[in-house]
């Protein structure tokens, strides 16, 4: 048996699993989708000696709408994001990113909340969460509190949850295909994780609600592209425009750069998926 | 940390319970405790897809679960599609007669991915194809003759679709 010894542990409420990490603290890990904690176990990277299955849980499972905003529970499964007619209304970029998450079989168990603990820099939807500003609604010992987005990630693989906290869930801002959207991304293989992945809200000529354009799989955690942002942001949405801004986008990737390719190679990836990016958003805006 | 949990499952339609320790795989517990080897294991990683199984209607690594989260589920593995040589799945026939094969390690996993597919897609293109079977790695046959045998699955159960309602 490849993964180290633990203790197991399948509560069904979000009650029983705070009183769970409070007992066992650093010594437990929360298992969700198992899609990137279960390999770290089998490879002996991680040891929790306790974990709490969340698959259980049904009240993490959900997806609705509040109000001016999509929720998605933090057990919500990939597969789920990427079909859900309630996504792909209210929150289009969130069902377009989601669809490119590994394979099917790993989008049948990965679960939102998972993938955003997990904090890996090249992921789709971390990306997506600081793009459109999400913000993550945490729950520990001393009640709920909800963390912007672009606060969570803390670097590689590193968010700023306390061992005692749990992510209930997502609150998405619901713009709905107003504005254009689109995310493109750069992998070697259908599947893989992004080498750059970028994501585009971008409204149409004479407007600026809803603007934003976030950049994954460059630096140690996804960042918004603030000078291309700044460049866009008076309205106009001319080619040559367009052009300087995607080049912002490669110039800040340039500055960001690390991992696996060399930082012009990632600069010039991303420019290039910038200018992609902004054309499938203004199409969609009907421009 | 060691103690063993009771584990029921209905695997190909037929009832287990198994004692299982918390950390033990699936896949090792439908390898080792049911003796269903047809389900491979390549990577323990993810990665190559050999162990995929149908878990509760949904393709899944078996690799990235432990037995005991299985607990009262409906499992498909490769044993379930074909009673012997004679009676073979549409998919596996298709693999026979397209070269789909050749040692046969990443098989079972492409084969359980290509029936789940076709499922939900019954008349794919060439591209869905391969992107249904991106995260299934074979070294042997180059692909071609996988896209090649689930495209003609897909005509042969169409056919048989038509055919019935004749
Ligand atoms: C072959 C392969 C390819 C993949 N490709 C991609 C890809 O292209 N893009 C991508 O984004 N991802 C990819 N993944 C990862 C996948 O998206 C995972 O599902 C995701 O990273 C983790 O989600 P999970 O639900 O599986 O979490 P788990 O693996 O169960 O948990 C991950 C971490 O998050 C913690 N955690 C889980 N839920 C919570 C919660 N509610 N509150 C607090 N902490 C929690 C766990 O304790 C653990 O530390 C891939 C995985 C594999 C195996
Ligand atoms: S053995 Fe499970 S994916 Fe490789
Ligand atoms: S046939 Fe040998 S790995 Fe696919």
């Amino acid at each position: 048996m490849k993964p180290p010894p633990f203790e197991y542990f399948s509560p069904t409420s979000v009650d029983e699993c705070l009183t769970l990490l409070a007992e066992h603290g650093e010594d437990a890990k929360l298992l969700a989708g198992g899609q990137s904690l279960v390999p770290l176990m089998n490879l002996r990277l991680a040891a929790p000696e306790v974990l709490i299955d969340l698959n259980g849980v049904d009240e993490l499972a959900r997806i609705d709408r509040d109000d001016g905003e999509l929720v998605i529970g933090a057990m919500t499964r990939h597969r789920d994001v990427a079909s859900s007619e309630l996504v792909r209304e209210a929150c289009p970029l969130l069902a377009e990113a989601a669809a490119l998450i590994g394979y099917p079989a790993i989008r049948n168990r990965g679960t939102m909340g998972g993938s955003l603990s997990h904090a890996d820099p090249a992921a789709e939807l971390p990306c997506v969460t600081t793009t459109l500003d999400a913000e993550m609604v945490v729950v520990g010992p001393g009640g709920r509190r909800s963390i912007p987005a672009r606060d969570f990630f803390a670097g590689h693989f590193t968010t700023v949850l306390e061992p005692s906290e749990l992510l209930l869930e997502v609150r998405f801002p619901a713009h709905g295909g107003g504005p254009g959207w689109s995310f493109h991304e750069f992998s070697r293989k259908s599947g893989d994780f992004a080498l750059v992945a970028v994501a585009v809200q971008l409204p149409g000529d004479g407007a600026s609600a809803g603007l934003a354009i976030g950049v994954g799989g460059v630096g140690d955690r996804p960042w918004r592209a603030d000078a291309a942002e700044g460049l866009l942001a008076g309205g106009q949405r001319g080619d040559e425009l367009l052009q300087q801004a995607a080049d912002a986008v490669g110039a800040q990737a340039r500055e960001h750069g690390e991992g696996h390719a060399d930082n012009d190679y990632r600069g010039h990836v991303a420019a290039t998926l910038a200018r992609r990016a902004f054309a499938t958003a203004l199409e969609r805006t009907g421009r | 940390m060691n103690q063993h949990h009771e584990v029921r499952l209905n695997v190909n339609g037929t009832e287990h319970t198994v004692s299982v320790p918390p950390r033990k795989l699936l896949v090792d517990c439908l390898r080792e405790d049911l003796r269903l080897t047809g389900t491979h294991v390549g990577c323990e990683q993810g990665v190559c897809g050999a162990c995929t199984i149908i878990m509760d209607g949904q393709n899944v690594r078996s690799c990235l679960m432990f037995a005991v989260q299985a607990d009262g589920a409906s499992i498909e593995t490769i044993e379930s599609l074909a009673s012997g040589p004679e009676d073979l799945h549409p998919v596996q026939q298709a693999f026979v007669d397209c070269h789909g094969l050749q040692c046969g390690f990443c098989t079972p996993g492409m084969v359980l991915a290509a029936k789940s597919f076709l499922e939900q897609n019954p008349s794919p293109t060439d591209d869905e194809i391969r992107e249904a079977i991106a995260g299934n790695i074979c070294r042997c046959t180059g692909y071609t003759f996988i896209v090649d045998a689930i495209r003609t699955a897909a005509e042969r159960m169409a056919g048989e679709e038509a055919g019935q309602h004749v």
